[in-house]
């Protein structure tokens, strides 16, 4: 067994209670998988302590083992896992090794999992209540009654609206940050001296997210337990989180306070990822993004140097001799990095940015390239039967947007699900067809459906999907995809058009070998790079980006975002980019368009639109996202509910049923009148904008509403 | 084994201080080690099933049989010789010999031509209307979709044997008719299964890429998205043979199948049935046969679907 | 829920309709001369004339089908062919025997077969998985008169425990019929049992792999209490759609398996009537089949909307 760091172990914890033990204590942890490839060295000696009321954040991007260490600390592991070396012990008690029988006392009482799938965590089939009560009655010893009692005031603490009915319910009756809710409440039942949080908020929305994150931050504060909160997102870690822990590639690279690390990491992963975020207060427009090359490795034998080498842009001769072990360089803070001392800090390097970006000064024309005038989507849902008494339901995806995109510039729309803008981009293109309004692409007036459309017309227009995985044919080489838009599109011959194809792949940054890999060979990453070539093949003046980075690690977001500002730098290319992410949308953006159900609620350049005054939505969306900055106090504008089925008639402003600044029974009844705030800015609503703005102004210092 | 990716151009690029973006390369270097895909990863999934093997084999040795079986039998299978009617497997008989002094095991051999020919041609017709209509029907949607499933259903409703014998009641029972049946019987659930695929794929992304591209509705159809519905309606064909057989077999026995003197299995056991007390192996041996090849064609059909699909679990 | 049980009745309605149109059109419209096959090739023109307008053969199809699907529905199914007699007596009291039969049947596979599929599906990947896997595997494709036969060759021949044959008296009861009755139930019954345990371990092994049986691990819950309170209510609803759909297999298997017994059965019944090319007969009894595994289909989609919530309370 390796001997532990002696450094890790006592004094990096520093603010803890006194001498109290830690409360989970891992030493030396390596954990290998059995896989087709051969054995997977997932984890590879960690250690790291939480200790009573604490938290410490587990940060990593995929693959770079930080699940598969809080699965083997709890002793979850899959099948082909296994636990080569080391130790776990939660209270002083050992885990590794032990029966299953004696680990189902201590799973709900003393250790408790939140995971990442609050829609399909709970039992369908059992009513909230009772899947509730079973851990009271299982670890508490309360009968039937009891432990339904307790299990309501469960849900009163995770401040569950009407905790009475929802008891009664099933979980497909409740949404999913409901749900979430109620898995936390279920994790807190026995007070645990160990909760574990694995990415719990990844699958909600951002607006709910934020809630969610109120919760446990509000929890945090009254509970004893340990936390351990797994992510991949900065910004939540910045939230919640006294401690960070930065995976990389199975290792545990450096661990520290939270403010410590933020200020001035002391690995050049953590820097990256730091100065990788989009950051929404900071970032500029123009400049590019400071990026990582190349992606996490799948390490299948013991590296013999220090694992982030190949991609660090302050290695030297010595990072490749041997691999480094954790060091502690200040007190609570341990990195096994050997060039710490010379990192720069996050500010030094943002400013190092700002020097190196570049002019935006396209020649603009400011010709329209696309304009969409009063578009109406909608679908008849399917019969519900021969015997509804309702009339004929509509699903009302897009009422009545207008946009318009210029040439050489990028319009962001922003909007979280349901919002309508992906409908919204299907029926631009075609795919779906455009129930009332206009749409014309260079002056054309387009046909509503794409089979009805000029090859010129489809050739001025593409789009990139949002899962890279599903927009490229599983059974055809990639390089197919490519080179069939050239021949239908281009008008090249097959030979041509394979030539091309190679060429188009170089240009955007991938070997020409790949053309014939199939889809599955390539990562998520490359897989959008080969959709990107597919659209930009045949010259378009138009591409749509559908979320084009969602499904992508954050480093390799950043480089696929400089792609498509390189790209349009270059050939002047009009984008409509469409993202839930705010940080995204306001990097690549000169415009911005904000949807909320289907209906526009602000829009103008995105300089305007993310300073106040916003529409009470905006403004939402802005203060729920977590910004990666522990001394950043935002106002926090918090939305209930979720959002509006499309299914449902509405009057008045879409957003009266949730709108935190609603006025009263105008918004309820008439509809909000679309006012201009300065220039282009346009927002919808019947607060004028000069009463927002001296609502809003505030908003960036943390002042009240 | 794939090694640790490390790109043999080390990162010297980065100057000091920041970390601009320079080569692209770089993050393609991860992706080293390319796993196993394609045919080599059936094969070694295959591999790691015995019953999937046994199965295998078994299946292929009859179809060996089925293919030049007639040549190397060792007796015609109409022959009669009724001197040794009824004799007990022998060096001569290995089977024994039936009431009319025909060879079993020549019989046996010649029926299994017959058993592929009656159920191979029916299974692939319906494979192929079954496939186009599913195709067609699940991509096109709307009423086309709706009056092919409900159609599809009331066939569904049925079992097998009952609508194959309710159809063969007045045409008779000729080959033909037999081919016929079998494809009418199978082709819904061959639809369905194509169908479900169709419903799946063509809302996936590449589908509408490929609409934007302008593509012929025939060239999505058959070059996008039936590859992707080949693995599952391959499993499903491999099922319905080996269901056509037991049909077929069934038929025969009940006497409305094949009618004599062909060598059908089915005829065979049931011509055997008088004699079971004093000439078991006349019903037996044949019996044995349909029992090994439906079920080697099982064992064969299910090995299929968890290669071919690791993700799913068998449901018949 | 309602709404749910009025539509799936409304489709029922209609696939039997449906049904119902294929069995006419399959037995009285297809090419193939009635009359010369029940009077002999040698009958004359005239008679042959006569039997055809006396069957109704000479009106359009459309009306021909309108007033058998009438006289059908209200309870009169014409009269055989070969024994001149009313046709509905004779089918109702062979359905009586195949139901005896088929509940019979029915009660020694459905637990037994969820059963193997649940113990299955718990071991999965281990031997006793494998062989029952295997196992099902293998009888799925063994046609019923094969293993008729082993049986009888075991059971009867060998050890003389039961009886070969199972020629009841028509109107005998269950009592007196059961000792018969148990051969031929386990033949018709193999089949369907493989299916069942095959489908019960699929989504028994579908259930265990979801989050929600993980979050129910994560909370302590013993083997036990998982497997019945987390497991086993969601694996029921797909098994009660695979016992219905085994009525299915059930009822296809009857027919060999009847006439291998020679049991008075529907089966049996059915052979006798195709031999005969007796029509009223033929249509009746595969009407009677038809309506038995759609109406089983029915039940299933109903039981399977009251068990599951999210149709329950939508």
């Amino acid at each position: 067994m390796n001997s532990p760091n002696p450094a890790t172990r006592s004094r990096g914890t520093a603010e803890a209670e006194g001498t109290a033990p830690p409360v989970l204590e891992v030493e030396g942890l390596s954990v290998d998988y059995a896989t087709e490839g051969g054995r997977l060295l997932a984890v590879r000696d960690v250690s790291l302590s939480v200790f009573r009321h604490q938290s410490l954040g587990l940060v990593g991007e995929s693959g770079s083992g930080k699940s598969t260490l809080a699965m083997a600390a709890i002793g979850f592991l899959s099948a082909n896992g296994r636990v080569r070396d080391g130790s776990v012990r939660l209270n002083g008690t050992e885990l590794i090794g032990m029966p299953k029988k004696r680990m189902r006392q201590i799973w709900g009482a003393q250790l408790a999992v939140v995971s990442q799938h609050p829609l399909s965590a709970l039992n369908p089939s059992m009513t909230i209540g009772k899947q509730l009560a079973e851990v009271g009655q299982l670890h508490l010893g309360l009968s039937g009654k009891a432990s339904l009692e307790h299990a309501k005031s469960m849900l009163d603490k995770v401040a569950m609206p009407d905790p009475e009915s929802v008891m009664r319910r099933y979980p497909h009756q409740l949404s999913g940050g409901m749900r979430q809710r109620c898995c936390i409440a279920m994790a807190l039942t026995a007070s645990p001296s160990l909760l574990v949080l694995d990415e719990p908020t990844t699958a909600l929305d951002v607006t709910t997210q934020a809630v969610v994150l109120d919760l446990i931050a509000d929890l945090k504060t009254d509970m004893d337990s340990a936390i351990v909160y797994i992510t991949h997102d900065l910004g939540v870690v910045a939230r919640i989180c006294d401690r960070v822990g930065v995976m990389y590639a199975g290792e545990l690279v450096e661990q520290g306070a939270l403010t410590d690390l933020f200020r001035q990491p002391q690995h050049p992963y953590t820097l990256a990822l730091l100065g990788c975020v989009p950051d929404r207060q900071r970032s500029l427009r123009n400049c590019r993004l400071a990026t990582i090359p190349g992606s996490i490795p799948h390490l299948y034998q013991e590296p013999q140097q220090c694992v982030f080498t190949p991609r660090c842009g302050f290695s030297s001769v010595e990072c490749a001799d041997a691999h480094p072990r954790l060091a502690e360089t200040n007190p609570g803070h341990t990195t096994s990095c050997l060039h710490w001392q010379i990192l720069p800090s996050p500010n030094e390097c943002l400013i190092q940015q700002e020097e190196d970006s570049r002019e935006c000064g396209l020649a603009t024309s400011g010709d329209a390239v696309l304009e969409a005038d009063n578009v109406y989507v909608r679908f008849k849902s399917h019969a519900k039967s021969p015997f509804a008494r309702r009339g004929k339901q509509w699903v009302r995806a897009v009422e009545g947007v207008s946009i318009e995109a210029t040439r050489g510039r990028t319009l962001g729309v922003v909007g979280e699900s349901g919002s309508g803008k992906t409908t919204l981009a299907s029926a631009l293109c075609g795919l779906v067809e455009v129930s009332s309004g206009s749409v014309r692409l260079l002056d054309e007036e387009l046909a509503p459906s794409v089979a009805h459309r000029s090859r010129g017309q489809l050739r001025r227009m593409q789009m990139v999907f949002q899962n890279p995985e599903a927009s490229l044919n599983p059974t055809r080489p990639i390089g197919h995809a490519v080179s069939r838009s050239l021949q239908l599109l281009g008008g090249l011959s097959r030979r041509q058009a394979e030539e091309q194809a190679r060429h188009l792949l170089t240009s955007v940054s991938l070997p020409a070998e790949y053309y014939g890999r199939r889809p599955h060979e390539l990562s998520g990453g490359e897989q959008q790079r080969v959709a990107i070539a597919r659209a930009f093949s045949a010259a378009p003046d138009l591409v749509f980006c559908d979320e084009p980075l969602s499904s992508l690690d954050v480093s390799i977001q950043g480089s696929l975002m400089n792609l498509l500002t390189d790209l349009q730098l270059e050939r002047g290319t009009s984008y409509v980019f469409i993202s839930h992410d705010l940080s995204a949308v306001q990097h690549l953006s000169h415009h911005i368009l904000v949807l909320y159900a289907g209906v526009l609620m602000e829009t103008g350049p995105t300089e305007s639109v993310l300073e106040p005054p916003f529409h009470p939505y905006t403004e939402a969306l802005l203060s729920a996202v977590p910004i990666a900055d522990p001394d950043f106090e935002g106002a926090p504008i918090r939305l209930e509910g979720s959002v509006p089925s499309a299914l449902e008639d509405w009057t008045g402003c879409r957003f009266h049923s949730r709108c935190p600044r609603r006025i009263g029974d105008i918004c309820i009844e008439e509809r909000p009148p679309l006012n201009r705030a300065e220039g282009e800015h346009w927002i919808k609503c019947h607060w004028s904008p000069a009463a927002l703005l001296e609502r809003q102004q505030n908003f960036w210092k943390g002042g009240e509403q | 084994m794939s090694s640790s990716s490390e790109p043999v151009v080390a990162a010297s690029t980065g100057a000091q201080g920041s970390l601009s973006s320079t080569s692209m390369q770089h993050e393609l270097a991860a992706l080293d080690a390319r796993p196993a895909h394609g045919w080599r990863l059936y094969w070694r999934r295959m591999r790691s099933r015995p019953a999937t093997l046994v199965g295998t084999g078994i299946f292929c040795v009859f179809l060996l049989l089925a293919v030049i079986g007639p040549y190397i039998a060792p007796y015609d299978y109409a022959a009669q010789n009724l001197s040794e009617a009824l004799a007990p497997p022998s060096m001569s008989h290995p089977f024994g010999t039936d009431r009319f002094g025909r060879d079993i095991m020549s019989r046996i051999i010649v029926g299994t031509r017959q058993v592929f020919l009656l159920g191979g041609t029916g299974t692939a017709l319906a494979a192929m209307l079954g496939a186009s209509i599913g195709l067609f029907s699940a991509y096109k949607g709307g009423w086309l979709d709706e009056g092919a499933m409900r159609i599809f259903d009331v066939i569904l409703a049925f079992p097998s044997l009952l609508l194959a014998l309710v159809l063969l009641s007045t045409v008779g029972s000729s080959n033909m008719n037999l081919v016929a049946v079998t494809a009418i019987i199978y082709t819904p659930m061959i639809a369905r299964v194509v169908r479900s695929v169709v419903l799946d794929v063509k809302t996936r992304e590449f589908v509408q890429a490929a609409r934007m591209r302008g593509e012929r509705r025939s060239y999505i159809l058959f070059r996008e998205i039936l590859p992707n519905a080949a693995p599952p309606l391959l499993v499903e064909v491999s099922m319905r043979f080996s269901y056509s057989i037991f049909l077929i077999a069934s038929l025969g026995f009940l006497g409305l199948g094949v009618q004599p003197p062909s060598p059908d299995w089915g005829l065979q056991i049931n011509e055997g049935r008088d004699f079971f007390s004093i000439a078991p192996w006349v019903l037996l041996f044949p019996a044995c046969t349909i029992a090994l090849l439906v079920i080697a064609t099982n064992l064969m059909t299910d090995g299929l679907r968890t290669v071919i699909q690791p993700g799913g679990e068998s449901t018949t | 829920m309602t709404v749910f049980v009025l539509k799936r009745l409304a489709t029922t309605c209609l696939t039997l309709l449906l049904a119902s149109l294929l069995v006419f059109f399959a037995t009285q419209l297809l090419p193939g001369d009635v009359t010369t096959m029940v009077l002999g090739r040698w009958a004359s023109e005239q008679s042959k004339t006569e039997l055809r307008h006396e069957l109704g053969l000479d009106r359009s199809p459309i009306v021909q089908y309108g007033t058998w699907l009438q006289k059908y529905v209200t309870g009169d199914w014409g009269n055989s062919i070969s024994s001149m007699s009313a046709v509905r007596p004779v089918v109702l009291q062979s359905l009586r025997n195949s139901l005896m039969l088929a509940l019979v049947a029915y009660a020694f596979y459905v637990p037994l077969g969820v059963t193997l599929g649940l113990v299955a599906a718990l071991r999965r990947e281990r031997s006793l998985d494998h062989g029952i896997s295997v196992g099902s595997l293998a009888f799925i494709g063994l046609p019923e008169f094969v293993s008729a036969i082993v049986l009888i060759a075991i059971f009867s021949l060998k050890l003389g425990l039961l009886p070969a044959q199972s020629s009841i008296q028509m109107n005998a009861s269950f009592v007196e019929a059961f000792p018969m009755l148990i051969l031929p139930a386990v033949t018709v019954s193999l089949v369907a049992l493989a299916h069942v345990v095959r489908m019960t371990r699929a989504s028994t092994v579908g259930v265990l792999t979801q989050d929600y049986v993980m979050t129910a691990t994560l909370k302590g819950l013993g083997p036990r209490r998982l497997l019945v309170s987390h497991v086993l209510r969601n694996s029921l609803l797909p098994t009660v759609t695979v016992v219905a759909m085994s009525v299915g297999w059930l009822v296809g298997g009857l027919i060999v398996t009847e006439s291998v017994y020679s049991y008075p059965g529907l089966g049996r019944l059915l052979l006798f009537a195709i031999q005969h090319r007796d029509l009223p007969l033929i249509q009746a009894t595969a009407m009677i089949m038809v309506l038995f595994v759609i109406g089983a289909n029915f039940c299933a989609d109903i039981v399977y909307a009251w068990l599951n919530p999210r149709i329950r309370y939508s």
